[in-house]
Parts: structure tokens; sequence; C-alpha cells
């Protein structure tokens, strides 16, 4: 097992004649929780969406786990162990909230039991019969995080999951992250509230233009504040 | 006797079962429709002609290698299912992207290229296939003799129809299928082999056509443009239950069915017409179908 779980670099992607990312290149460690910092349209959703082949045409590199991942089909990217929430949390009108739960294939060992999830995420338990889409905000979202976890994926795109959720659902999630933490699994978040994000990350890069244009730890994060603030026009 | 509309009821009945039975195809025809529209976004035109195919693969099985009723039922949608996937590897998956207005275009020249060359191979005129020993004769049933065949078209129908349903609606796989039709990329993310799905789906869909070209082959006579009616009251059909909706596909299909037969009593001059003048102000009131989500 090697301790570089995500190596992404020179990675460019487009949409039909758009040029989205001009050579992004950062990598993950086993075990970190890295967080993509940077303004609406810098590129961070792409980034995921490029590591998954989620979009029209990408070049560069991107290894998974040691595997070479640029020229393989999404449903392949997947079974190298990748799990993923998309930012409109991607939960299907048609089927019940149990049924998203079980959609996604296993794509490793390890996965956690559907009593585990149901233990993390008791209102899922209770709510399980009711449509996908009938469920609460907060609801939908732990759905769209525990239905990555019954697979067996260890690395987890997390595309702002904070996002539009009352306070205390937001505390709850940031436990539900500390809690992964612990267990093992290897995070990269795009998150737009910083304070979520600054209490979980290990590691973070800021994008702007299509690029990575800063990374630093999060023990560095104190002396960075001037710059981040000025990169997030916060 | 009894009579409504100035029509004895026993001739009511044995229209409204004749119209069950033809309701029975409809019903065969349009869940394949309904099914690949649902998850490709193609409009198969060509549905028509896989269900000529079917009837052919059963008469020329038959004619050429002896085949019975029986095994055909089972061999030609199977291998009709087979050509149903080397037309989707090989044509309609480079039109997913474009606007479905291609499918449609590329489906109904393959519909014309399917009969063209049945017609130049076998000729325009009908064959017969003869009824399978076992389903020959009929049932008494007091207002009508209504023959075992028919019977046995309608209960494989209903079979078929619902055990599609079942697959779709109440399994794992049936969830998957959904969740393909609903956002496909999302599931390619997860890890599910779409264009996998996609082409067996493709292939499904085709096999039911061809297999509902086998039942119909002893109680129609056997054509290359034995499907070219049909597939236009079917797609009609497939609009009135909903574009895509399993449910509504087989409850239509099944309905208009009898509503045909009904009208073929009361007014036979409007019998060939009341499918689309049902669909019609089904389109003005609900245009998502009946059973289609707005």
């Amino acid at each position: 097992m090697i301790a570089e779980i995500l190596h992404v670099s020179e990675l460019h992607a487009y949409y039909g004649e758009s040029h989205i990312l001009h050579g992004v290149d950062f990598n993950v460690q086993r075990g970190e929780v890295v967080t993509l910092l940077g303004r609406n349209g810098a590129g961070r959703t792409t980034t995921l969406k490029a590591l998954l082949g989620l979009v029209g045409k990408r070049s560069g590199s991107v290894r998974i786990n040691g595997h070479e991942a640029i020229g393989l089909p999404p449903h392949r990217i997947a079974h190298l162990g990748v799990g993923y929430c998309p930012e409109e949390r991607g939960i299907y009108a048609s089927l019940s909230a149990e049924e998203n739960l079980l959609l996604p294939p296993v794509v490793g060992p390890g996965g956690m039991s559907i009593d585990e999830i149901y233990g993390m995420f008791p209102n899922l338990k209770e709510r399980r019969e009711t449509q996908g889409t009938r469920l609460s905000g907060g609801e939908q979202q732990m759905l769209a995080v525990a239905r990555t976890l019954r697979t067996g994926a260890r690395l987890l795109l997390l595309d702002e999951i904070s996002e539009g959720l009352a306070p205390v659902i937001v505390q709850g999630l940031l436990r539900t992250i500390h809690e992964l933490r612990q267990r093992g699994y290897t995070i990269v978040m795009v998150e737009q509230n910083f304070r979520f994000a600054a209490a979980l990350a290990d590691r973070f890069y800021i994008m702007e233009h299509g690029r990575m244009v800063q990374g630093f730890a999060a023990s560095e994060l104190d002396g960075k504040m001037a710059m981040v603030h000025e990169y997030l026009g916060v | 006797m009894t009579e409504v509309f100035g029509v004895p009821v026993a001739v009511i009945l044995g229209q409204l079962m004749l119209g069950l039975v033809n309701g029975s195809f409809y019903a065969i025809l349009s869940l394949g429709l309904a099914v690949i529209f649902g998850l490709m976004g193609i409009v198969n035109f060509a549905h028509g002609a896989f269900y000529a195919l079917g009837a052919f693969a059963a008469l020329l099985g038959l004619q050429w290698f002896g085949i019975n009723y029986w095994a055909a039922l089972l061999l030609a949608p199977l291998a009709i299912g087979v050509l149903g996937i080397v037309v989707e590897r090989l044509f309609l998956r480079h039109l997913y992207k474009l606007d479905p207005l291609y499918g449609l275009l590329m489906t109904f020249g393959l519909a014309l290229v399917i009969e063209g060359t049945l017609h130049q191979l076998f000729g325009a005129s009908g064959h017969s296939y003869p009824v399978p020993a076992g389903l020959t004769g009929a049932f008494d049933l007091g207002f009508m003799i209504l023959p075992i065949y028919r019977a046995w078209v309608i209960a494989v129908s209903v079979v078929v129809c619902f055990s599609t349903w079942f697959v779709i609606e109440c399994t794992r796989l049936g969830a998957t299928l959904r969740a393909a039709t609903e956002n496909a990329p999302l599931l390619q993310a997860f890890g599910v082999n779409v264009p996998l799905l996609v082409v067996a789906t493709y292939g499904g869909g085709v096999a039911l056509a061809a297999l509902a070209g086998v039942l119909s082959a002893p109680v129609v006579l056997v054509g290359p443009l034995m499907g070219n009616s049909l597939v236009i009251v079917v797609f009609a059909v497939v609009v009135i239950g909903g574009m895509g909706s399993i449910l509504g596909a087989i409850v239509s299909g099944l309905a208009l069915g009898v509503v045909e037969g009904f009208t073929k009593v009361i007014y036979p001059e409007a019998s060939n017409i009341v499918v689309f003048v049902i669909m019609a102000l089904v389109l003005i009131a609900r245009p998502a179908g009946l059973f289609g989500r707005e």
C-alpha cells in the first residue's frame, strides 16, 4: 500500500469548447483530509469531477492508489476505491432512501454494514422507506455521505457538503467527518464554509483560474490567513 | 337477450375479449419502447421491424430447421435480442450525446432496411404459421367461443409485463435501472458499468418486441410490414401512458386494446382512430401522460 493515495499532475479539463482546468497539480496522502478552497468558478468542483472522468475531455495524469486513471471510464475509476458525494447531492427521486443507500456497488473491502451506517445516521433508518428527494435537505446530505461508506471506498470526494444546511446539521456533519478521519478515510473536500473546512482539514489548497496557486498545512494556517482572505475575497 | 346501445351484450363482451388480445400485443411492445426510451432517450422506431423479425425467426426456424413454437418462443427473442445488441454497439451508442431526433431518424432508417430486406427475400405477401399443438381448440365462455391460443396470448402478456414491472420496481437491478434513467453519469461515477446496462436494456427491449412477434405469428399473417401499422398505435400507447413509464405502458396497452374493441362495437368507423383521439385528449389534459412525472 503506497502512502500517496492520490497524485494529480498537469490535469487539464474541458466542457465542450471551454477549457476549465489549466494544469492542476496536487497530491493527497493516505488518511489525510484535504480541502480545496477558492472562489466560485475557480475550478474546484470541476477538479473533483475531472478526477472521476465526469468532464467532457481531460488530459494529464491522475494516479489513484498508484494506478493511472486518466484513460479509464468513470465506472472503472470508482473501483479504484473512490467514493463521490456531488455538489447537488445526487439523491435519486425514483428510489427510496434505502434504495439510494444500496445503489452504489461495492468497490473495495471493509465497507460499513447497513447497521453501522444506520447507527451513525439514525434519521436515515427511520426514513428508509421514504422517497429519496422527500427527505429534508440535511437528511439528503447525510444520505449522500452515507451512500459512499457502504462501498468500501477509502478515498472520499465531498463537494460542498455543508452548503445550504442549518448550523445544527452542519455540526452533525462535522462530527461525522471527524469520525471518518479517525477511521482512516482519506477525504478531499470542496468547501465554501471556511470555518467548517478549517475545523477538519490537515492541508489546504487554494485554486484560482483552474490552477492550484497555494498549498499549505493546517499548522501554517494562522500565518496564512491574510493570504487566504485575499484569495477568497472574504 | 340483453342489449346495450342496441348491441347484444355477448357481442360486446366478445369484442372486449378480442380487444384484450390486441392490448396484450400493445402492452408487450410499448413496454419495450418505454424501457428503451426511459434509459436511452432513443425513440426506437425500429420496434415494429424487430417485432416482424421475431415472427419471421419463428416462421423460418420452423420451415428450415423444424424448430417448434415452444423453442421459438425462447430462441427467437434471444437471436433478435443479440441483433439488437449489435445494432446498439454499431450505431446507437454514437447518438446518445446528440438530439433525440437523430436516434429517431437512425431507427426509422433501420426499420426501412429491415422491412425492405424481408420484402426482398420473402415477398410482400403474408405467410401463415400454424397454431402450436396443445393450444388448438377453443373455450366456450358462454358469450363467445375464445380460441385457446388467444387466451394464451393474454396470459403470456400479463405474466411477461408484470414480471418486467416487478424486476424494475422491486429489485436491486431495477433500482439501478431507475437510477440510470434519472442520472446516468453519477451512477457511472459510483462504479456501475452504465454502457453495459444500456446495451443490455436495448437487447432486452428488442427481445420483448421479438417475443410479441412470435406470439402473434399464429394469429396474423407473417409479412415484412406486419409491425408497420402496429408500431404507430404502440407509440400512441406509450405517449398516453407517459414516456418512459413502465406501469403506464402496460396498463395503457391493455386498456387501449379494450377501448378499441369496444369502439368496434358501438361505432366501428372510429375504431382505427380512437387511440389517437385519446392520445390528443391526454396530451391536452396531462402532457406527461397518465402515469408520467410532470
